[in-house]
């Protein structure tokens, strides 16, 4: 099977024929050999194939709100071909078996790899390390330990983890966030939240956290990922880290680089998330550290909830927002178009960094001739409405529904294979026998 | 008008409208027949999701008062805990017949969200929403001042020249915030007198000034102080040291009342804690208006229920 991409704009200015054959990029430039199938790529940019560091798939456990499968399906109509599945989970990721399952029902969805991200605490609980070794060799692999949704909170459990898991050239993504300073807090605290007697959440519980693993890394001699950045103190430790030659990444989502806490005056829960929407000076703030490196990734936090769950009161609705189907156009509204990032930087942020930072392979040189056809076909010239039926996912949980936004995702190529074809997902039959 | 979440939502005529209408109400009360037939075949549904027997009664009395039909839900704690959703409640007391719905929680904005949903069509009252707004205690207190204040001259006329100092834990209540907006709203000048642990961050566009301790804003001779309830686990949480201490800076004492001009008036929501934000002789001197506002509390109800009842659905 090949397949010839033709006309498509190149990240770097140019315009290119792309061919794949059996799964691999053989040709970029004029293509003049024939091809089985051809797509016609003009006024599109080919992007790699997205790899999203942070995503919650939700099963097993939370199968009514994402499956691995329609959590793929969105992730693809996002214009990935990369997740990570974060490991809070029922039961949680921290065994090698659980984490081999998660491989093995990604590969039978078939629109994306799925990386299992193994738990750094049994249970998430905290104190006792996962099985750590046994997940890093497992056929699956794992390379990303984390306890996201709770924080490594406990000094001492945060320094083994760094030391035990970088023996084993794995990174550590930490949730930063105090548990003390947050106890029962539900949004940023300030202003806004002074007002609506919401219990606050303090910039300073995120940036002490970040303060301190960054001085544990450099310590321990450790890698440490920094997840969902979220305040203007943050870059700046990050940013102090870096220049000390600390090995720290560090990530933001797409909703904290666009939104703040003004969106919770309505008390619509779906502005509820965690770590909490912030201010204009920090979504400022978030935005120039991507421009200049701080932030190396754009993480999407993909965090599904049934809309049972989120029809509550503000304190009783859970944290989180989708994220995947939207990622791309919030990226190109908030960072491409305002001046902060050209194309060929949202494919470092988006697709090489953070494949670099979980150490998958295939990303390091996009679209060069020889690497497995990954690939994003988008329209940044497309602008539209969103409605829920722009999300593909089981959940609907997306600040951005009735919002218009740019870009749109027109193909998705994950390892040759056509996942997204004309901007609709492809059905689940054809990706498998594919 | 069509509901009554936020003080901040009431213009300045709404507001002086609503306390001149109490008036009225508290005419009403004073006569042999105590009701008026205004609601009559309608039904105002009490829905407490937090236990506060008094408000209860007193939203029920109001209701009475304008010769309506009650219904009373009640349960203890989150409404998601008893696995029944706030949706589902409401929705299930309007199908039973409910045009006001008054909603009491614990959790702060779910008469916000409630209104934002869409979920039912009746007139919903925040009857006091966790730490965020109470809005017919502001407007009842509002009314407290004014006859105090200014008497027989008091209908038609805001607060404007008067300063009121509201002393003690402001993070936590929804007292100050709902007072705060309709003070301002009044042309009061307020000034909040608390410890650091106790006052929210950032409000600088409050409009309020800021002072340490309770002497500092005596010192300011203010016309009211309105003291609040301190719930004893702010204690336990570190907030501050000992029930002592507090009472020494920021309680309301004989020798701080005897500072004060004998026309200022000493106010508290209930239920006190004697003893702690306020002495045993302050509560039952004459400068106290604690049992005049739950007097009063009936009558701004009925003025507000009076006042939603004109507007359509």
């Amino acid at each position: 099977m090949t397949l010839l991409i033709r006309g498509a704009s190149l990240v770097g200015g140019s315009t290119a024929d792309i061919l794949v054959a059996d799964g691999i990029i053989r040709e970029v430039g004029t293509v003049t050999s024939k091809a089985d199938r051809v797509v016609d790529a003009s006024g599109l940019v080919a992007l790699p194939g997205l790899v999203d560091l942070h995503t919650h798939l939700r099963e097993p456990g939370g199968e009514s709100a994402e499956t691995i499968l329609s959590g793929s399906r969105a992730a693809a109509a996002g214009g990935f071909t990369t997740v990570h599945a974060m490991a809070n989970t029922s039961p949680v990721a921290d065994t090698a078996e659980l984490v081999e399952m998660v491989v093995a029902r990604g590969r039978a969805a078939g629109y994306v790899d799925v990386r299992p991200v193994g738990a750094v605490t049994r249970g998430l609980g905290g104190d006792q390390l996962a099985d750590i070794g046994a997940m890093a060799r497992s056929s699956a692999r794992v390379t990303v330990f984390s306890d996201d949704g709770h924080c490594v909170g406990d000094a001492l459990v945060m320094r083994r983890a760094l030391e035990y898991v970088s023996t084993f050239g794995g990174v550590i993504a930490q949730h930063a966030q105090d548990p003390s300073l947050t106890v029962d807090a539900v949004m940023n605290e300030g202003a806004v939240s002074s007002e609506l007697g919401l219990r606050g959440w303090p910039r300073v519980a995120e940036e002490a956290i970040i303060a301190r693993d960054v001085l544990l890394a450099e310590y321990v001699g450790a890698r440490l990922h920094v997840c969902h950045v979220s305040t203007a103190g943050s870059v700046d430790v990050v940013r102090w880290a870096k220049k000390r030659g600390i090995a720290v990444t560090a990530e933001v989502t797409p909703h904290h680089l666009l939104l703040t806490d003004e969106s919770a005056r309505n008390y619509d829960p779906i502005f509820k998330v965690n770590p909490p929407l912030r201010t204009s000076e920090d979504v400022e703030a978030l935005r120039s550290a991507v421009a200049d490196g701080t932030i190396d990734i754009i993480a999407t936090d993909h965090a599904p909830h049934t809309a049972a769950s989120k029809d509550s009161s503000w304190n009783d609705a859970p944290f989180g927002m989708v994220g995947l189907e939207s990622a791309l156009s919030i990226v190109q509204l908030s960072l491409v178009e305002t001046g902060h990032l050209s194309w060929e930087g949202v494919a470092r942020v988006m697709s090489v960094a953070p494949a670099d930072i979980g150490r998958v392979a295939g990303y390091d040189s996009p679209l060069a001739v020889g690497s497995p056809a990954n690939i994003s076909l988008i329209d940044p010239s497309h602008s539209a409405t969103w409605s829920r039926e722009s999300l593909r996912g089981r959940s609907t949980n997306s600040p951005f529904v009735g919002r218009e936004l740019p870009g749109r995702v027109i193909a998705t190529i994950f390892n040759g294979t056509e996942t997204v074809i004309d901007g609709m997902l492809v059905e689940p039959e054809t990706v498998r026998n594919a | 008008m069509r509901h009554l979440i936020s003080t901040r939502d009431l213009s300045h005529s709404e507001a002086v409208g609503l306390l001149d209408t109490t008036i009225d109400m508290v005419d009403v009360r004073s006569r042999d027949i105590k009701k008026l037939p205004t609601l009559r075949g309608k039904t105002v549904a009490n829905v407490f999701f937090e236990d506060s027997t008094r408000t209860r009664l007193s939203f029920e009395a109001a209701a009475l008062g304008l010769g309506a039909d009650v219904m009373t839900f009640t349960s203890q704690g989150s409404s998601v805990s008893k696995g029944e959703s706030l949706k589902d409640t409401l929705q299930t007391l309007e199908a039973m017949g409910a045009e006001f719905i008054v909603l009491r929680h614990s959790n702060s904005g779910v008469a916000s969200t409630v209104t934002n949903s869409g979920w039912v069509d009746s007139h919903i009252i925040n009857a006091g929403d966790g730490t965020h707004e109470h809005p017919t205690q502001a407007l009842l207190d509002a009314f407290t001042m004014r006859s105090r204040l200014l008497g027989e001259d008091a209908r038609g006329r805001d607060l404007d020249g008067f300063s009121v100092v509201i002393v003690g834990d402001i993070l936590h209540s929804r007292v100050t915030r709902s007072n705060v907006w309709l003070l301002r709203t009044l042309g009061a000048a307020v000034t909040l007198a608390a410890p650091k642990t106790l006052l929210p961050r950032d409000i600088d566009d409050w409009g309020v000034s800021l002072v340490s301790t309770l002497d500092d804003a005596i010192d300011q001779k203010p016309d009211v102080v309105m003291t609040l309830r301190v719930q004893k686990e702010r204690m336990s949480s570190g907030f501050f040291p000992s029930e002592s201490e507090f009472s020494s800076v920021w309680g309301m004492n004989v020798s701080r009342l005897r500072r004060l001009a004998p026309t200022a008036i000493v106010m508290h929501p209930g239920p006190m804690n004697r003893g702690l934000e306020i002495s045993g002789e302050v509560a039952d001197s004459p400068q106290s208006t604690v049992t005049e506002q739950v007097a009063n509390g009936v009558a701004a109800r009925m003025a507000l229920l009076y006042t939603l009842r004109g507007e359509s659905r």
